[in-house]
C-alpha cells in the first residue's frame, strides 16, 4: 500500500514490480504475527494442557498453522485483486497472483509455526524468530513471486506453480512433525 | 575399538590433544606452501592477470563453508539419535568456523568480482545460496546463544540444523531456477575433462587440504573448550549446592 509513496507513482514501474510487492507483503504480514502465534498459550499454560490432551501435538500445531493462515494468508489472498488495482497490476496477472498466493501462503504459515515453536520459550524471541524463519522462506518466496511475475507478463507459469504447490504440500505434510518435536523439547 | 569411545569426553580430550599439534603444524605448513606457491609461483592468467590468484583463498573457504555445515548435520544427527554430548558440542563449535569461512568466500568473491565482473555483488545463484547459508549459520548460532538450558539448546539447534539442511538444498535449486548465473561452473571436478590448468590446481589442492586440516584442528580445539566450560559450570553448580546444604 505504501509502496507507491516510496518508489514513485510511475505506472510502468509499478506494473513491473507489483507481483513481487504483493508477495513481499504476504511474507511480511505473516512474519509480523508469528510471535503471538504460540506465545499467549505458552504464557497462560494452555499449551501444557494442549500437549497433554488426547489430540496429538502434531494435529495441534497443524490447526494452529491453519488458524494463522485464515487470519493472515486468506485475507491477503482475497484482498490481492484490490491491492493489484492500486499497484497497477497488469490485467492478465490477477488470476495468477491470486492462485500463487493461495498455494503459497499456507506454506508460509506452516513454516512460521515451526519458527514460533522453536522460539516460544524465549523472552524476546521476535527478532530471533525473523532471523530463523527468513532463510526458510526463501524457496517459497522465489517460486511464488516467480509464478506471479510470469503470470503478469503473460508467460507460462506451470513450472514455478508446480514447484510452489509441491513445497506447500511437502511442508504441510512434514513440518508439523518438526514443529511438534521442538514444542515437546520446549515443554520438557 | 569403535568410534563411539570418543563419546566419552575424557577420551575425546586425550586423543584430540594428542593429534592436535600434528594437525596445527601440518595445516599451517600446507597452507603456507599452498598460498606461497599459489601467490608467487604460478603464472598470471592471460585474461584475468594476477587477480586469478584469489582462487587459492576463495575455493578452499567455500569448500569448507559447505563441509562445515555438513559436519554439523552429521554431529546433530548423532546427538539426536545417540545423545552423546560431545557430538552436540562439536556441532556448536563448528558453527562459528563455518560462518567465518562463508564470510571469507563471500568477501574474496566480492573483491575478485569487482574488477572481473565489474560489480561487488550480483544476484547469481551461487552467490545467493551462499548468502542464504550465511543466514542459516547466523540463525543457528543465535539460537544456541539465546537458550540457557544446554540440553534444550542442543536439541532445538539440532532440529534446526536438520530442517535447515533440507531448506538450504531446496534454496539452492530454487535460486538456480530463478536467475541465470554469472559465476563460472566448478573449476575442479573428478568427472570433467575441462579443469583448471595443472599450474593452478596443484597449489589449490594443497590449500584445500590445508584448510580442511585447519578446520578439523579448530573444531577439536573449540570442542575441548566447550567441554571444559561445561565442566566448570557443573563444578560451580556442585559447589553452590554444597554451600546451601
Amino acid at each position: 500500500m505504501v509502496v507507491p509513496f516510496s518508489v514513485g507513482p510511475e505506472s510502468d514501474l509499478l506494473a513491473r514490480i507489483s507481483p513481487g510487492v504483493l508477495w513481499l507483503g504476504a511474507l511480511l504480514s505473516c512474519l509480523l504475527s508469528l510471535d503471538r502465534l504460540l506465545a499467549l498459550d505458552w504464557e497462560d499454560g494452555s499449551l501444557d494442557l494442549l500437549a497433554t490432551a488426547p489430540l496429538p501435538l502434531e494435529a495441534v500445531v497443524s490447526i494452529k498453522a491453519l488458524a494463522h493462515w485464515i487470519t493472515t494468508g486468506l485475507p491477503l489472498v482475497l484482498a490481492a485483486p484490490l491491492l493489484g488495482v492500486l499497484l497497477n497490476l497488469p490485467p492478465e496477472g490477477y488470476i495468477w497472483v491470486v492462485i500463487s498466493l493461495l498455494l503459497g501462503t499456507p506454506a508460509l504459515s506452516v513454516i512460521g509455526t515451526f519458527g514460533a515453536a522453536l522460539t516460544v520459550g524465549l523472552k524476546r524471541g521476535g527478532l530471533l524468530l525473523s532471523l530463523l524463519v527468513m532463510p526458510l522462506y526463501v524457496p517459497t518466496l522465489i517460486f511464488g513471486a516467480e509464478a506471479a511475475r510470469r503470470g503478469a507478463l503473460g508467460m507460462g507459469v506451470e513450472t514455478p506453480l508446480l514447484m510452489l504447490a509441491g513445497i506447500s504440500a511437502a511442508v504441510i505434510a512434514l513440518m508439523p512433525f518438526a514443529s511438534a518435536a521442538v514444542l515437546r523439547i520446549n515443554l520438557r | 575399538m569403535s568410534i563411539w569411545e570418543y563419546a566419552n569426553p575424557r577420551k575425546f580430550l586425550r586423543t584430540s590433544e594428542r593429534v592436535m599439534p600434528a594437525l596445527w603444524v601440518s595445516s599451517a605448513l600446507l597452507m603456507a606452501v599452498g598460498l606461497v606457491w599459489g601467490f608467487f609461483f604460478t603464472p598470471d592468467d592471460f585474461r584475468q592477470g594476477s587477480t586469478v590468484k584469489i582462487i587459492f583463498l576463495h575455493v578452499p573457504a567455500a569448500l569448507m563453508a559447505i563441509n562445515a555445515w555438513f559436519m554439523m548435520l552429521v554431529a546433530s544427527l548423532i546427538w539426536v539419535i545417540r545423545r552423546h554430548h560431545v557430538s552436540a558440542l562439536a556441532a556448536r563449535a563448528a558453527a562459528p568456523v563455518g560462518i567465518v569461512m562463508t564470510l571469507i568466500a563471500l568477501a574474496t568473491g566480492a573483491i575478485w568480482g569487482q574488477p572481473m565482473w565489474g560489480t561487488w555483488w550480483a544476484w547469481d545463484p551461487r552467490l545467493t545460496s551462499f548468502l542464504v547459508l550465511f543466514l542459516f549459520y547466523l540463525g543457528y548460532i543465535a539460537l544456541w546463544e539465546a537458550i540457557d538450558d544446554p540440553d534444550t539448546a542442543a536439541d532445538l539447534t539440532a532440529i534446526l540444523c536438520l530442517v535447515g539442511t533440507v531448506f538450504a538444498v531446496l534454496s539452492r535449486y530454487a535460486v538456480n531456477f530463478w536467475n541465470q548465473g554469472l559465476h563460472q561452473g566448478a573449476s575442479l571436478s573428478l568427472d570433467k575433462k575441462e579443469n583448471v590448468a595443472d599450474a593452478f590446481s596443484n597449489p589449490l589442492y594443497i590449500c584445500m587440504i590445508g584448510f580442511g586440516l585447519f578446520f578439523i584442528a579448530m573444531v577439536f580445539y573449540r570442542t575441548g573448550t566447550e567441554i571444559r566450560a561445561r565442566r566448570i559450570k557443573a563444578l560451580l553448580a556442585r559447589e553452590r549446592q554444597g554451600e546451601s546444604a
